[in-house]
């Protein structure tokens, strides 16, 4: 039978795997937007399962919200990220050195 | 909960000021785009009139507190004292903007139509009564933010800040959000006022709340820009054009503070003696970092970013005594540095003129002999900023103190004060550099009638506020209650 808490473990360990993925990251830009929605997505699992759990319809009304916001998200952050390639024509993270200090 | 309104009618009624800001700012956003470049002061005059309109609508709505859209919406002596301050801030900012933006072509409609945005997600924050309007409003503040950092396509430096400022507030979010089911998991409400009836005093003993309330901590530090989530303050601060820079110094720190009065102190209030703790290091590493690597900047924007991480380490600490009285001292602190920000980088704009930034420290030397009225101004601003008497910052200093010793944090006092005399160091070599260097170059000061009015009002004020602060201090008070 599975449970709530394999939900909050998957939810867990997928939270994890995104925030490792953030940090571990040193080449691409568009897996940083990844491990965003990744997170995202964990934080979404353990709403819904929640909410199914409590039989409360509450958390599953916030992921609708969580869904949409990160799609405006990840809009803002691709045309940020088109910005940045017109002005360095690469979207490496190691670009990323010219502020210091 | 008090007065739940069954009707739709009452509720917008309470939200009136939100729903003109969205209604205006949509009519702004529209008009701009069919105006030519040469009518373009049309959208700043209709973007100054929203916020006029959006404050007449403030004081429009009845006192006390009131609680509209089944619990989502509050409304009260707290909430209308940071939505005036915002649109009295923003208001400022727009002015402060308008002839830097001007000379570098950068006078486009997205500049004013994000910071109205961003004004209604500070609007949301501050009326949110329940951790879903919450994240909302932090959402449409945060993306409003990131675009106008992006919003000078041509510099090099403003895409990778606002590179930066996204990903690290991606982060922030999504850990909040963790957090906020964390809290969802164990009481089963997303209602603030519902949230603290739930917890009770055995809450500090539940591992599952404890664990969300650190994720929930983590996501306010980083949005206040508390060490040791800091990292991209210095850089937005510094890559980010000077308008906005200006604008994102102020307004939304009321935001901050409204998030976590509502979320730490309404919401998990009976909680206190565990985010105490976590405050408590997050505040002394702020004051400390902030302090001690802003004696080693020479970009003046980048040194007010870490003025501004030791102020905002300030903050917290009126905060962390977690009494009505601390509570006070932190918002007048909060409003008190918002006041003295404004003014500071609205000096680097004022030096600042087509094709030259005013933003390295050395660009102040001898600015006695060029303008010796501004370059009170900025002693003002800087000696205000470091907390020397008769200044409003040191009055907003000593109530935070005050509020520490009378709780007994006497040695988070100490060290606070320690913290500022070595602050005080690099607040008085913008001072030296002023008042006492030759100058590097005698350019006039430029800058319309309209800004060096405001300017001097702001620098008068920070004296004003400091000499007479009753009003202030009663305001907060009136505020809080």
């Amino acid at each position: 039978m599975i449970g709530l808490p394999h939900f909050l473990v998957l939810a867990g360990v997928l939270f994890s795997i995104a925030v490792a993925g953030i940090f571990l990251n040193r080449k691409n830009l568009i897996v940083l937007l990844m491990c965003i929605e990744l997170m995202l997505l964990a934080v979404n699992f353990n709403f819904v399962a929640f909410s199914r759990f409590f039989g409360d319809l509450d958390g599953q009304i916030f992921v609708f919200f969580i869904l949409t916001v990160a799609a405006a998200e990840s809009a803002i952050g691709l045309a940020i990220l088109v910005v940045l390639f017109r002005e360095r024509r690469g979207i490496d993270v190691e670009s990323l050195n010219r502020l210091r200090g | 909960m008090t007065a739940v309104s069954t009707s739709y009618l009452h509720d917008l009624t309470l939200s009136l000021p939100e729903v003109f800001l969205l209604g205006a700012t949509l009519v702004v956003l529209f008009v701009d785009l069919f105006i030519s470049q040469a009518h373009r002061q049309l959208t700043y005059l209709l973007s100054l009139l929203t916020l006029v309109g959006t404050v007449v609508l403030l004081v429009a709505v009845p006192e006390g507190r009131h609680v509209g859209f089944a619990g989502m919406y509050v409304t009260d002596g707290f909430a209308r004292l940071i939505k005036l301050m915002t649109a009295g801030t923003v208001a400022a900012a727009f002015l402060y903007s308008r002839d830097y933006l001007i000379k570098r072509g950068l006078f486009k409609g997205e500049y004013f139509v994000l910071a109205l945005f961003a004004t209604l997600g500070i609007f949301v924050m501050a009326s949110a009564g329940n951790l879903l309007t919450m994240y909302l409003g932090i959402e449409l503040l945060a993306l409003s933010q990131y675009a106008l950092v992006a919003f000078d396509r041509d510099s090099p430096i403003a895409a990778e800040s606002a590179m930066k400022y996204f990903v690290l507030g991606a982060i922030a979010s999504g850990v909040l959000l963790y957090g906020i089911s964390i809290i969802y998991g164990v009481t089963g409400t997303f209602d603030l006022s519902m949230l603290a009836q739930r917890l009770d005093a055995h809450a500090l003993t539940q591992v599952g709340l404890l664990f969300g309330l650190a994720f929930v901590m983590a996501g306010v530090a980083f949005k206040f820009g508390a060490v040791p989530f800091h990292m991209w303050i210095p850089d937005v601060y510094h890559g980010a054009p000077t308008p906005v820079t200006l604008f994102l110094g102020a307004a939304p720190k009321l935001a901050y503070f409204a998030l976590s009065f509502r979320v730490l102190a309404e919401g998990l209030g009976s909680m206190a003696g565990a985010w105490q703790g976590m405050l408590m290091v997050l505040a002394v590493l702020s004051i400390a970092v902030g302090n001690v690597v802003a004696v080693s900047q020479t970009n003046l924007k980048r040194m007010l970013a870490y003025s501004t991480i030791s102020n905002v380490g300030f903050i917290l600490l009126g905060f962390l005594t977690a009494t009505p009285f601390g509570y006070r001292a932190a918002l007048l602190y909060t409003i008190t540095y918002v006041l003295m920000a404004l003014g500071s980088f609205a000096m680097i704009i004022l030096l600042s003129r087509k094709g030259f930034e005013a933003d390295r420290i050395d660009d102040f030397k001898g600015l006695a002999q060029r303008s010796p009225w501004f370059a009170w101004m900025m002693l003002f601003f800087m000696v205000g900023t470091a907390g020397v008497p008769p200044f409003a910052g040191f009055f907003a200093k000593l109530y935070v103190i005050q509020a520490l010793v009378e709780v007994g944090f006497t040695w988070l006092a100490v060290v606070a004060v320690l913290f500022s005399v070595v602050g005080a160091f690099y607040y008085l070599r913008v001072v030296k550099a002023m008042f006492f260097d030759a100058p590097a170059d005698d350019a006039p000061i430029g800058g319309a009638f309209s800004f060096k009015v405001l300017l001097s009002l702001n620098g008068l004020a920070v004296l004003a506020l400091g000499l007479f602060n009753t009003p202030l201090v009663e305001l907060v008070a009136k505020a809080l209650r």
